[in-house]
């Protein structure tokens, strides 16, 4: 018994360690939101080059923070990895792709003899700015509204549709999430350079930009929640593991665990104080409570995915091929072994915090573009 | 439960594997070792305070940066591939080959990734010390990030510590402590970073002589090539001790790709190691299987008897004995080892069978099968032989293993002598006399990544039909997809990375053409 008690603790555990990746992760694709900014933002080149190193100093924070959201995932939920990577073949290759070409398109652009020339990789990042967020969120989508797929007796996946996970495009609710995803990343993109470039006009016009796309992430935003709260969910029985649909499951996953709702409604609440004091107050530290807001309300709904008894991974195809935190996970020692790996996580988080402010301590400036050596 | 395989998704999944794979490791070898090199060149900065040494600290930092982000760009695709491609091994293993994924993305990944960004721009915002404790971090950051994957690759060549649960039909890690120590982690590792020092250092030994013939930069030239000497000395040295320990390890755990890479078809005692040689095809079959044999070798007489038995009597095993087997020499033959993979197979349909009408009582018994010491000794450790059609299809193709792997050691001892020649007139003060040397080394700028590139193609290829070491065939564990979108991805990344490449290596020349900033 002590050792059912413990394996359930340890899916939990990694369920919460993958759910506050996904959280830092949509935090950290501030940088995305800023690159997609980047031909209609800044007006003339320095401003342009301001953003692009504001950017620029951070892209591997959030490069490192998915190939580790992947890494544990894979560790910690293997048939989760499996079954959607080997399925939803073209979502995933997509997002891969869009994120290869940003990883060298800040070292190379401005770089003599760079052969494309720095429009094509200012392009690359507006690409990767705008299809990176868009897609991950899509593809998050599927967590609520389901793929079409099924898995044989040797947990082998057999996707349903010959799209290979192209088609979550065509659900309303996944593209919602996707926008959503993407403008929230705009927003904490604008809320990012507010807080770290010093030029009057960049800041002006930053202020300006954060309406419209407050406006526009907030009705996709809305659209997504009210629906998924008004939706089916895919519930599994606690018990036998059947997966079955139910009436406002993620309604209910968040009045059965009233702490989680609770964590949603103050992320949802940080990102618009984020946005509030900005636009309200002129302030320039938005940034902090719309940062905390996103991976608190990214953590959150993560949580009602896979907790509860929900399938977080569905087959709307095959009901009984759903994957759970149960059945999708490590062995009980492995996920042992991770979880002591798991606690060097805070040493992790603290050298982080202290080389990023190493860095950031003063604010970018036009002087600053035009000496540093190692500028992009 | 018997998939039909489809050879060309499996054939096109390879192919798109191995040029992510190729093209990733075109750029980390040079991110393994000149990161130290930087690290070792700014230590003296540091302490001298010689305004000098910074900037060649710069001046190959710079270099560094370029080569780093293309690594990084290749380097995601590949980690995912492992899923999008290869989906069926990724649950099979999923359970032991994940848990090194994550440990390199929270222990080595961030490392680097935090501390890099220090050493891009900190130099002028953070204190000289912190800035060096960045540079030395990145260093062993990234050879952390590639300890994990090395441990995960040696796995699929020599998987240990695990033991199948059929209920979730995959493997299950029991031992991590086996899994990281697998002696095939640690040559490999061993191996892979040192070579990665070497490639650096012939990076910095090869620009550094275009600097001296072009007599610019003399200072700067000379002082690099002390150093990527030194280094590359070192590095070349330990390359050689462990690619012996590699090709020992081998010769235990993979003797069917060890006797290919030697390209000894029949067994024999007093067996010389070949040091050059040319393969054609031989009279001799095994099965349907061509075999090679010499049409000119040069070799060492009684030294691969020696090497891997300890005395020149020692009997070295062939192909044909780990094919055919050799009962006087206590080795199994291959179509028994597939006997027993089917009856390891089949036990598994059982259970599976017995799990769907529900019969308890069988379900028992097959479980206490399953869990039976010696049935996973004699029998399921050699499951994957189920899906063997001939024995003959466990011989790698005995021409790349044996091409890649000699080229691969003439190589490694060549550049011994070149890091040495370089030392030598370095010190004796003619170094920029000698033209001649100069141009031999700036040529040679390709010739690790190629060592290197080859010493890749033999493991892999010649673990060949194997995704896993008698676990696992290829074929068995590719995705289910269609075959045209693992083509039109192959082409995709194909241009990609092509296209990139062109362009890392147009910067990088303009780069070196501008010099050091004064």
């Amino acid at each position: 018994m002590t050792m059912m008690v413990s394996y359930i603790f340890l899916q939990h555990y990694w369920w919460i360690i993958v759910s506050l990746l996904a959280g830092l992760l949509v935090f950290l694709m501030f940088v995305q939101g800023g690159q997609s900014l980047i031909f209609s933002l800044p007006e003339n080149n320095l401003q342009k080059s301001m953003l692009v190193n504001a950017m620029g100093r951070k892209w591997e924070f959030t490069f490192t923070t998915l190939v580790t959201f992947g890494g544990a995932f894979f560790a910690s939920f293997p048939l989760f990895y499996a079954t959607s990577f080997g399925g939803a073949y073209w979502v995933w290759i997509a997002i891969l792709f869009s994120f290869s070409i940003q990883a060298i398109a800040y070292e190379f652009r401005s770089k003599p003899d760079n052969v494309l020339g720095q429009k094509t990789f200012d392009f690359f990042l507006l690409l990767n700015g705008s299809l990176g967020p868009f897609l991950i969120g899509v593809a998050v989508g599927t967590f609520f509204t389901g793929s079409q797929f099924n898995l044989n007796q040797m947990n082998q996946v057999h996707w349903k549709t010959s799209w290979y996970g192209l088609e979550a495009l065509l659900n309303l609710r996944n593209l919602a999430l996707g926008f959503a995803v993407l403008f929230l990343a705009r927003i904490n993109g604008l809320l990012y350079i507010l807080n770290t470039i010093d030029d009057k006009e960049l800041i002006k016009r930053s202020f300006k930009r954060l309406i419209p796309n407050s406006v526009i992430f907030l009705f996709f935003f809305l659209f997504f929640v009210i629906s998924l709260l008004l939706s089916k969910g895919f519930a599994s029985d606690l018990t036998t593991g059947t997966i079955a649909l139910e009436k406002y499951k993620y309604l209910n996953n968040f009045i059965q665990m009233p702490m989680v709702m609770i964590l949603f409604l103050a992320g949802v609440a940080g990102v618009l104080t984020g946005i509030g004091v900005s636009l309200l107050r002129n302030s320039r530290s938005g940034i902090w409570f719309s940062g905390a807001g996103t991976v608190l309300a990214v953590f959150s709904l993560f949580l009602i995915a896979g907790f509860n008894g929900t399938s977080f991974y569905p087959s709307s195809f095959d009901l009984q091929s759903s994957l759970t935190i149960k059945n999708a996970s490590s062995s009980l020692f492995t996920l042992k072994t991770m979880m002591y790996v798991s606690f060097i996580i805070p040493l992790v988080l603290a050298y982080i915090w202290y080389a990023w402010n190493a860095i950031n301590n003063t604010r970018i400036t036009e002087e600053e573009m035009k000496i540093d050596e190692h500028k992009y | 439960m018997i998939e039909n395989i489809d050879l060309t998704l499996v054939n096109w999944s390879r192919a798109q594997f191995a040029m992510t794979a190729i093209y990733h490791w075109l750029f980390v070898p040079l991110t393994l070792g000149l990161s130290f090199i930087l690290a070792i060149m700014e230590t003296i900065y540091v302490r001298t305070g010689n305004e000098e040494w910074k900037r060649i600290t710069r001046f190959w930092m710079s270099l560094f940066g370029i080569n780093f982000a293309i690594g990084i760009a290749t380097g995601i695709i590949l980690e995912f591939e492992f899923g999008t491609n290869w989906s069926n091994y990724s649950w099979f293993v999923g359970d032991i080959f994940g848990a090194p994924l994550a440990v390199e993305g929270i222990l080595a990944f961030f490392l680097e990734s935090t501390f890099v960004a220090v050493m891009f721009f900190g130099w002028n915002k953070v204190s000289k010390k912190f800035h060096l404790v960045s540079t030395w971090l990145v260093a062993i950051g990234a050879n952390l990030s590639a300890l994990w994957i090395l441990v995960a690759n040696a796995w699929m060549q020599n998987p240990v510590g695990m033991t199948f649960n059929p209920e979730t039909a995959r493997n299950e890690m029991v031992n991590f402590w086996a899994v990281l120590f697998n002696p095939v982690a640690v040559d490999k590792f061993l191996h892979t970073i040192s070579s990665g020092f070497l490639l650096a250092s012939m990076f910095v030994l090869s620009i550094s002589s275009w600097y001296l013939i072009k007599k610019r930069e003399e200072l700067f030239a000379r002082k690099s090539i002390l150093i990527a000497g030194v280094f590359g000395l070192l590095a070349s040295f330990m390359v050689a001790y462990t690619g012996d320990q590699s090709a020992r390890t081998i010769s235990k755990v993979q003797p069917v790709k060890f006797a290919s890479m030697e390209a000894l078809t029949e067994g024999k005692s007093n067996a010389g190691l070949v040091l050059v040689g040319l393969l054609k095809d031989s009279d001799k079959k095994i099965g349907d299987r061509i075999m090679k044999e010499f049409s000119f070798r040069i070799e060492i007489p009684y030294l691969l008897s020696v090497m891997t038995g300890g005395d020149k009597d020692a009997y070295v095993k062939g192909i044909e004995d780990n094919v055919t087997g050799n009962d006087k020499r206590g080795v199994m033959s291959v179509s028994e080892k597939i006997r027993r993979g089917k009856s390891a197979k089949k036990v598994l349909v059982d259970y599976k069978m017995a799990r769907i009408t529900n019969k308890t009582e069988q379900l028992e018994h097959i479980k206490a099968i399953l869990n039976d010491k010696n049935f996973n000794r004699d029998y399921f450790r050699y499951f994957g032989y189920a899906s063997v059609d001939k024995p003959e299809n466990v011989i790698p193709d005995i021409s790349v293993s044996f091409y890649s792997f000699h080229l691969m050691v003439i190589l490694g001892f060549l550049f011994i002598f070149m890091f040495a020649g370089a030392l030598f007139f370095l010190f004796r003060g003619t170094i920029s006399d000698n033209k001649w040397f100069l141009w031999t080394l700036l040529f040679s700028i390709p010739l690790p990544l190629i060592a290197s590139e080859l010493g890749w193609i033999l493991t892999e290829m010649g673990r060949q039909p194997w995704i896993i070491q008698d676990l696992m065939t290829v074929s068995k564990g590719v995705s289910q997809i269609n075959s045209g979108s693992v083509i039109t991805t192959f082409i995709l990344f194909v241009i990609l990375f092509t296209v990139l490449l062109i362009s890392e290596v147009s910067i990088m020349v303009k780069q070196i053409k501008t010099g050091p900033r004064h």
